[in-house]
């Protein structure tokens, strides 16, 4: 099976405007290069500053790359492209109480993105929005409701209606769990796995909860710095990590869910 | 003698048709020395317990308690004015999201200065200045900030919100209290500064025999840093025990989910299976159930949960639940922790 997502040589570097004559570079993501299939998940940690929320912004097209380019279904993703990119390649953000717009209610929050690249008509998208929204574990009714009336995790599952409307490859968890209660995020969890089995969809999970990671990802990839430090399988990188970064990370983490014993 | 012990505590938020009762006959105690963990899900009632703690809620919360000792001294026979000033000499708090509790009008220095009390100088008028600035700086050192010119010359927005946490644990700690309500300390920082901020909290708490009460969300994250644990839900008390008796053997439905619902906790399980879960989640302040609050999410729920049920006591271990998991007959298992 080919690769779903592949991609090569993405960076991205900031360029200081001021210098004149000595023009200088900050690089924030050196050339890295990646591939996710269908039905699986990449886990991508790091420390702050490593990179890893600039390169969901480069997927998902909020950034411009510097170089390297995104081959999606071995076809190449333009920088322009943002139609193509907006249907296969949906992002959920962390805090999703601040991202749905609280004067929308849901219906018109979830038809925006059908509107702009379905050329559905109006019964259809309703009839679209409902099975999404008992899809993700919520009534079809709820579409009148406003973002204000749900709780955190609902919001999250609204979050989630929204990234998966228009049927993506792939979706990006830019620390979509970190801030959910642990019974949710394990509901949340549950949720996604059930999609990915029945939509295909590949996930790029940036997360710093390990134990999440563990249980969710098939692959992963260590940043550090702009750089791919180390990546391989999951089972495999967590049983025995090489790099001096991943062991640190890993260390930083051996005190969870240990009653210390004296 | 306990440090700290209020029995049924319950606070009800006035409201013109209604009262609402947020946090339900919850009783909680402490013994000196000890570290223990509040955990409960947002919602739970947890920091608003902290809050009343420390007398910072307003008049629209009304508190009442059947028994609040403090080191053997009844605080609800004292006046306002006296319960205050013991309080306040005693306890301090290490608030939510450090960044939005720190002054952004004024430096780090100037607050950090005006926390420390001039009972602990000793000298003329006219060296109490520097005094209080040394005094400044040898704490922002316990805390770990090595730069302290510049922290204390910064304003809150110029630092990063580990180091603002760490200010908020300096000005903590220059009461010298002897109890510290710690309410989420750590919530959202990378994992590498959320360690060094346990680590020193630990450290603090062997070094100066400080007690800690450590408030979070995650079950999983503290178990490694407490003695005891205490878990509520939606504003009632659910179980409180050893970490030990807690983490291996909960009794009460609710802790067993959120145990089970840790992946780090159930590594036995198969990548990508599913997780056990509760139901539904925690019901809004105006949709309280009636009885035992989890009873719609609870999977042993029965007829007989639609009452409260009372709290009890096995060697230690109390739980608030009409069907605990285990049967109260049997003997609960060798507590392996002692005393820290």
């Amino acid at each position: 099976m080919s690769e779903l997502l592949e991609v090569k040589d993405l960076s991205k570097s900031y360029r200081h405007k001021n210098y004149w004559f000595n023009k200088k570079e900050t690089m924030v993501l050196a050339p890295i290069s990646f591939s996710v299939e269908a039905h699986q998940t990449l886990a991508i940690i790091g420390d702050t500053g490593s990179g890893k929320s600039t390169l969901a912004k480069l997927l998902v097209g909020a950034e411009l790359a510097s170089s390297g380019c995104i081959y999606l279904n071995g076809q190449t993703l333009e920088n322009t492209s943002y139609k193509k990119r907006c249907q296969h390649i949906r992002m959920i953000f962390q805090d999703s109480g601040t991202t749905l717009n609280p004067s929308l209610t849901i219906l018109q929050l979830l038809d925006e993105p059908l509107k702009l690249n379905t050329p559905f008509d109006e019964k259809k998208r309703k009839e679209l929005i409902r099975t999404t929204l008992q899809k993700v574990g919520l009534l079809g009714d709820h579409m009148n409701f406003y973002p204000h009336m749900f709780s955190g995790g609902q919001k999250q599952r609204i979050s989630l209606a929204r990234a998966i409307i228009l049927q993506p490859k792939v979706i990006i968890l830019d620390e979509a769990l970190a801030s959910l209660d642990p019974s949710l995020r394990s509901q949340m969890i549950n949720l996604l796995l059930d999609l990915q089995q029945q939509m295909g969809l590949a996930y790029i999970l940036i997360s710093h909860n390990l134990g999440v990671i563990r249980h969710f990802s098939d692959n992963i990839m260590v940043l550090s710095q702009g750089e791919v430090v180390e990546s391989g399988k999951t089972r495999d990188v967590m049983s025995s990590p090489q790099h001096k970064v991943t062991q640190k990370l890993l260390l930083s983490q051996s005190f969870q869910l240990k009653p210390k014993r004296k | 003698m306990n440090l700290l012990d209020i029995r049924n505590l319950s606070i009800e938020l006035i409201h013109d048709e209604q009262n609402i009762l947020a946090v339900d006959k919850v009783s909680l105690s402490m013994k000196e020395g000890e570290v223990r963990g509040l955990v409960g899900e947002s919602g739970s009632g947890k920091s608003l317990l902290a809050q009343a703690l420390v007398g910072v809620l307003d008049d629209k919360w009304h508190v009442h308690a059947d028994r609040f000792h403090w080191r053997g001294i009844d605080l609800l026979r004292l006046s306002i004015e006296e319960r205050k000033a013991l309080l306040s000499r005693d306890i301090a708090m290490i608030f939510q999201e450090p960044m939005a509790c720190l002054d952004p009008t004024t430096a780090i220095g100037e607050q950090l200065t005006e926390a420390i009390d001039s009972g602990q100088l000793s000298g003329f008028f006219w060296q109490r200045k520097q005094q209080r600035q040394a005094a400044a700086i040898k704490l922002l050192h316990k805390v770990g900030i090595k730069n302290h010119r510049s922290c204390l010359a910064s304003y809150p927005h110029q630092l990063t919100e580990a180091l603002c946490q760490r200010v908020m644990i300096a000005m903590a700690l220059a009461r010298r209290p002897i109890l510290l309500i710690a309410d989420e300390p750590t919530a959202a920082m990378e994992n590498t500064n959320e360690g060094q901020i346990f680590r020193l909290l630990a450290s603090l708490n062997q070094l100066k025999n400080m007690s800690i009460l450590l408030i979070s969300h995650d079950l999983e994250n503290i178990t490694y840093w407490t003695n005891t644990i205490t878990v509520m839900y939606s504003g009632q008390f659910v179980e409180a025990g050893t970490t030990t008796q807690i983490f291996s053997k909960p009794l009460h439905p609710y802790t067993r989910a959120l145990v089970d619902s840790s992946p780090s906790a159930n590594l036995h399980l198969p990548a990508k299976s599913r997780l056990k879960t509760l139901p539904g989640s925690i019901p809004l302040l105006q949709h309280l159930p009636i009885g035992c609050r989890l009873g719609p999410r609870c999977p042993r729920a029965q007829q007989a949960c639609v009452k409260a049920p009372s709290v009890t006591n096995f060697h230690g271990h109390k739980v608030s639940c009409h069907f605990p998991l285990t049967p109260l007959k049997s003997p609960p298992k060798k507590i392996i922790k002692g005393a820290c």
